[in-house]
């Protein structure tokens, strides 16, 4: 497993910066992923860093995507420029970086939590080894059992795979693990 | 060393011209889950395109960003290998395209992640992984394919005899790269022929290999796709939605 990302305020000094850290924090982590609206950007790891200059009070945040392709991005940008306008700060910077890259692995448990709730199967841990994917058992999010087969292996969306359960047949979104 | 903006243009286009053609497989593929698969392959490659073209961008220094590069260009700019602009006439045709390609792209993403360039690497590193399913995909369908019927057996022989000239331009050496694509022949070779061998068809014998897409020197193939590409770009410029 990957280090999660650090999402902490790095402000420790500065009048400017003094008392807005964690709501500011808390305004960005809120945003909710435009194709997965049951998570936030912060669930998902997408965001990496918001930090603010102790001189000028200017607030950056350092968001990456799942996928290079993401088309989601734009609307994640917009978004949290809105949230941080609401929040007092409409000079905010969004920075997007590429490295390290996003890994599944960053999803937090409260998010797996979320993704399984609304019917979404979460990723299981990363593979390390090989290019060619072993499939890995994936529980049906809906009546849980193990007994489930894959139909494509992409979706709805760049990060994930459609999945059915044997069981209840219900098809599924499976987040595949990146 | 700084890369060449003709490196990074080289793979940039790669990826770009390649996204093109798969789009075109959109609504049209043999099943509803390949038209999802094949489009979101292309979003990847798409993906991969627009960091690469706006680096070389940045390193010609010319005020030239990714739109200007993708939809200003003419042919004799681009510098995608033949292979990725030849058209897609038969399913089994983009299949071994695309294994030859992501069989390619996936060593060399892997290479550039552990170079010197932090911009390279921090792209490499993360195209890589999806270069991973994109090499997986082609493979599980070409050996469907080829162990398939006899009919697809047929055809997507066919596909990899019509293709293997073009894959050697892949490997033309460019020893001022940060990876000389050279170097990768080994691990394209192994990977390839592995799935081949599996798919029960024939590796073709190497021979003559047309070339001339690194240097701007295309088929007629590659003016239609981007007269298809560019017309709204040119027609509308900087038209967004």
């Amino acid at each position: 497993m990957t280090a999660a990302p650090d999402i902490t305020d790095r402000t420790t000094t500065g009048p400017a910066a003094a008392g807005a850290g964690p709501a500011v924090r808390a305004a960005v982590a809120a945003v909710v992923d435009p194709e997965i609206r049951v998570v936030t950007i912060a669930d998902l790891g997408i965001l990496r860093d918001v930090t603010t200059d102790p001189a000028t009070g200017r607030v950056t945040v350092t968001i990456t995507p799942t996928y290079t392709g993401c088309p989601a991005m734009d609307v994640i940008r917009a978004d949290i420029r809105r949230a941080l306008t609401a929040a007092g700060h409409p000079e905010a910077e969004v920075r997007t970086v590429f490295a390290p890259p996003w890994s599944t692995d960053w999803i937090t448990a409260e998010g797996r939590a979320k993704l399984a709730a609304a019917g979404i199967a979460p990723p299981g841990p990363v593979r390390t080894a090989g290019p060619v994917a072993v499939p890995l058992a994936v529980r049906c999010p809906r009546c849980g059992a193990p007994d489930t087969e894959q139909i494509s292996r992409f979706g709805s969306t760049a990060c994930k795979a459609l999945w059915r359960c044997r069981s209840c047949r219900e098809p599924f979104d499976h987040v595949k693990a990146l | 060393m700084k890369p060449t903006v003709d490196h990074v243009l080289a793979i940039a286009d790669d990826a770009l011209i390649t996204a093109q053609r798969l789009g075109e497989w959109y609504a049209a593929a043999p099943e509803m889950e390949e038209d999802v698969a094949l489009a979101n392959i292309a979003l990847d490659q798409l993906g991969a395109a627009r960091l690469l073209l706006t680096y070389a961008g940045e390193l010609e220094g010319a005020g030239r960003d990714e739109d200007a590069l993708a939809f200003l260009r003419d042919d004799r700019e681009f510098r995608n290998c033949l292979l990725v602009e030849l058209p897609d006439a038969d399913f089994a045709v983009t299949i071994v395209k695309l294994l030859f390609l992501s069989a390619w792209q996936l060593p060399l993403y892997a290479a550039l992640a552990e170079g010197d360039d932090e911009r390279l690497a921090a792209i490499g590193a993360k195209a890589r992984k999806e270069s991973a399913y994109h090499l997986d995909h082609s493979s599980q369908w070409t050996i469907r394919l080829g162990d398939g019927t006899e009919e697809s057996h047929r055809r997507v022989q066919a596909a990899v005899d019509e293709l293997w000239p073009y894959a050697h331009e892949l490997f033309a050496a460019d020893p001022a790269a940060p990876v000389d694509p050279a170097g990768l022949r080994d691990a394209w070779l192994s990977t390839v022929e592995g799935v081949l061998a599996e798919a029960t068809l024939r590796r073709p014998a190497d021979g003559w290999g047309p070339a001339g897409g690194r240097t701007g020197v295309h088929t007629e193939h590659l003016s239609y796709l981007l007269a298809e590409m560019q017309v709204l770009h040119r027609a509308h410029p900087g038209a967004t939605w």
